[in-house]
């Protein structure tokens, strides 16, 4: 083996600095509305890319917007701010894929809905109906061994009264994941980004190679 | 629900009692779903042609590919297409190819598309026939080639339940693809073609897929190509942000170590004349990637060559020690880069991309554009100051010196041709100098595609043709086949070893029988050289399946009616050469080129620019090796 390596020498400006590697850095959680054409496949495609870019969506939330023909989805997801921001911007790609946000910490109204049908005896159901009352949730459905409770609120508060009914036994249970709002008047102007929308179709298969 | 049960019951008990009747195995009967369901399979097994016909989806899909200016089409027949193959007749625009393999399709609309710059178009049929297309489509969207893959589908009642043939194909080009579309209504035909070909060739180029269901290609339509698209989810942004063209002007006025980094891009926004026109007035040296070859002619005293991981070691310490990275059109890819925290160390990177998720996906980047890079270059040419060449003198002068020592061990300087062997590098530059260096050069993958991008010499935009994302072997033949039709008025070469040609070999019988003039330059080391060459320098020298017994070329050759000239020494290239151009079609010229030669340099898996590997004493520069 003759002369393996043979070290660029390092520039006049001293030794080189590491550069930066992106993706780096603390992971936590991430609201992402991404609005999108309400097609068939569409979930499919912005599921997809974000199990291509290695992320477990942990709840999703999808439902209509004011349009009919445009849905608006709700991610929740771990990860680090740089990937996320990656993430969505690979996530514009798609065709179908109108608006992506990743909302901030602060500054949100967050919600989601559980349903929770839990063991309740009779001795038990009114220190469960108190509980209920002290969280604000509703009884939908009385039986002989069992309530069923709705209780809509943030994700740590449909936690804590979990944790609290687990005591009595959760016989099922299910939840809708969050939706989330920005407060105040800001909004994703929903008109705006369709207006851009018609545009006259190109002309016929044109090469722009000018040799 | 309880009345339903019951009749379900009832009904069952009926018929157990009563004589079968002949829609007794068929779920649901009597339903229209069922009726469909039985319709769809009758026209699943009678193919039979339709003669007096209204106008049918295949009209619409004909008209609106004609409506796009389409010329060929690159296909191969199957069961649920055949609807389309009986109407051909009707449209002699359409000059339909038929290719042996469907890969052979997906790779020759690749071809047609880069060298010509307009949408190739391929087709396949169901199942097998799609998903044979799967490694063209991929490699497509990896090269942001602007494709259009067309493939049918079982008829739509049949959809989901495995009918023959049937496989989810659009389920699988969805994450490998631009955008996809299912049609099942004839309807939808002629705006979908026209969506497919907008957002295949608009921004950044890709292949997109549209699967037609049978019923969609046989039914009466009357929609006519649309006159407006409403594409709300898909506005590439053109014109880089001035803001940020101000900031990129400023930082290249004040470095002293520029050097741009010229990639595919700048070939598909046809944006080679203001590339040069930006180099010379800011005097700055260009290097390119492996798809970037010919982004600026080879010639040009600023043309400073092919960077990363096989690239010339004085390139890669010129990116090592630059102030400035001027990145159009690239995508740091890894081979491009190698480790990233020790790339380019002191260097701060201006990024122009018209794909904002390629910013900072690989590279954090200090100045992003996201912009066309034709539009961004005019731009920065009126942006930047002239630069006097004087005031670079000191940062040329130590370039060409570093320039200089890497190519004195290259054929440049002591190559083993001069000592009789036939090495490929020597076989690479004779090809450039007898074409010209105006021919398309379409390589496949292995070493030969490094060397051909190293030795060549390439002087005209979209002469050189390779798959450099997905590094598909056997693109070579087939892209060549596509690239020759794209461009007729320039002679064409496959570029290809001995393995990838082994790979697409069938499509040698398509370019004898569709007489497409395609000149095929075999590298034939006996070896998968650069498996060869991991196992060599990688792996130890623990070498598996890297020996790779071949056919007897010629009579190969012979058998699909094609002629062979064979040169295994230096001194026979040139005749060869020569042989294959004046033979009016496509022709084998079979170089037995040695079997050990390596690429050099190299820069190892997981290692930076400044690792490059130059010389391991073992077949590098093959018959150089006393004294090592």
């Amino acid at each position: 083996m003759a002369a393996m390596n043979d070290p660029i020498a390092a520039p006049a400006k001293g030794a080189p600095k590491q550069r930066l590697v992106p993706g780096s850095g603390e992971t936590h959680r991430h609201v992402l509305v991404v609005l999108v054409n309400n097609q068939p496949g569409v979930l499919n495609r912005v599921a997809s890319m974000v199990r291509s870019r290695n992320f477990n969506i942990e709840s999703l939330a999808v439902g209509h917007t004011e349009r009919p023909d445009i849905s608006r989805m709700t991610i929740t997801l771990r990860g680090g701010d740089y990937a996320v921001e990656q993430m969505g911007k690979q996530l514009y790609r798609l065709i179908d894929v109108l608006k992506v946000q990743d909302l901030p910490e602060s500054g949100v109204v967050e919600h989601e809905l559980a349903l929770i049908k839990v063991r309740a005896t009779e001795s038990k159901r009114s220190e469960i109906l108190r509980i209920i009352e002290l969280y604000k949730g509703r009884v939908l459905d009385v039986g002989p061994e069992t309530v069923i409770i709705e209780h809509s609120g943030t994700e740590q508060e449909i936690d804590s009264l979990v944790a609290l009914l687990g005591g009595f036994g959760i016989k099922e249970m299910v939840r809708t994941g969050t939706v989330a709002l920005s407060r105040g008047s800001g909004a994703i102007d929903l008109e705006a980004i369709l207006r851009a929308g018609p545009e006259p179709a190109t002309t016929p298969n044109p090469t722009n190679r000018s040799k | 629900m309880t009345t339903q049960k019951m009749s379900t019951a009832a009904a069952a008990e009926a018929s157990a009692t009563a004589p079968p009747t002949r829609g007794r195995h068929v779920p649901n009967a009597g339903s229209p779903d069922a009726e469909a369901i039985e319709k769809a399979r009758a026209d699943m097994l009678h193919e039979a042609r339709i003669t007096e016909r209204g106008r049918i989806g295949a009209d619409a899909l004909c008209e609106a590919l004609i409506n796009q200016g389409v010329d060929i089409i690159f296909g191969y027949p199957g069961g649920v297409i055949l609807p389309l193959y009986d109407v051909w007749a009707d449209y002699p625009e359409l000059r339909t190819i038929l290719v042996r393999h469907e890969q052979g399709a997906a790779h020759a609309a690749d071809g047609y598309a880069r060298a010509s710059g307009r949408v190739g178009v391929c087709l396949g049929t169901s199942g097998p026939g799609a998903t044979n297309l799967v490694t063209g489509i991929a490699t497509a969207q990896l090269d942001s080639v602007p494709m259009v893959a067309l493939t049918g589908n079982v008829p739509a009642a049949l959809l989901g339940k495995d009918a023959f043939q049937e496989i989810d194909i659009s389920g699988i080009t969805l994450p490998m693809t631009k955008h996809n579309y299912l049609v099942r209504n004839a309807d939808d035909i002629p705006r979908v073609i026209a969506e497919a070909f907008h957002i295949a060739r608009t921004g950044r180029p890709g292949p997109v897929h549209v699967d037609f269901t049978k019923d969609a290609l046989t039914s009466e339509t009357q929609a006519q190509n649309p006159t407006m698209l409403n594409l709300p989810g898909f506005k590439p942004r053109a014109d880089g942000h001035p803001r940020q063209v101000k900031l990129a002007a400023k930082a290249i006025a004040a470095s002293q170590r520029p050097v741009i980094l010229a990639g595919h891009g700048v070939l598909i926004a046809d944006a080679t004349d203001e590339l040069r026109t930006f180099a010379h007035k800011a005097q700055i040296p260009v290097t390119h990637t492996l798809l970037g070859v010919g982004a600026i002619d080879e010639t040009d005293p600023l043309s400073y060559g092919y960077m990363g991981m096989h690239g010339w070691k004085h390139v890669n310490k010129a990116i090592q020690s630059a102030d400035l990275l001027i990145a159009l059109g690239m995508r740091f890819d890894d081979r491009v880069t190698g480790s990233v925290s020790t790339y380019a160390p002191n260097a701060q990177i201006i990024h122009v991309d018209i794909d904002p998720s390629e910013i900072g996906k690989n590279v954090a980047v200090d100045i992003p554009i996201v912009g066309d890079v034709g539009n961004v270059l005019r731009a920065l040419i009126k942006a930047v100051p002239q630069v006097d060449p004087a005031e670079r003198e000191a940062y040329f002068e130590e370039l060409s010196q570093w320039r200089a020592d890497s190519e004195s061990i290259s054929w440049h300087g002591s190559g083993g041709w001069k000592k009789g062997l036939l090495t490929a590098d020597y076989v690479m530059q004779r090809l450039g100098d007898l074409t010209d260096h105006d021919a398309t050069l379409v390589s496949d993958v292995g070493q030969h595609q490094m060397w051909l991008a190293r030795y060549a010499g390439f002087r005209r935009p979209n002469s050189h043709l390779s798959s450099g994302g997905l590094g598909t072997m056997g693109f070579g033949l087939p892209a060549a086949m596509g690239a020759a039709l794209g461009r007729p008025d320039k002679e064409t070469w496959a570029v290809v070893g001995d393995g990838g040609l082994q790979m697409t070999s069938q499509e040698l019988l398509t370019v004898v029988v569709d007489k497409v003039p395609v000149k095929i330059a075999l590298m034939d080391n006996k070896k998968l050289g650069m498996i060869r060459q991991w196992q060599e320098i990688v792996y130890g020298g623990n070498y598996h399946s890297s020996d790779l017994p071949a056919p007897q070329w010629d009579k190969l050759a012979e058998a699909y009616g094609m002629p062979t000239f064979k040169a295994s020494s230096p001194e026979q290239v040139d005749e060869a050469i020569r042989a294959a151009q004046a033979h009016d079609g496509p022709a084998l010229v079979w170089f037995e080129i040695e079997q050990t030669q390596n690429v050099l340099p190299m820069m190892p898996a997981g290692k930076g620019l400044s690792d490059l590997i130059d010389d391991t004493g073992v077949g590098a520069d093959a018959g150089d090796e006393e004294g090592k």
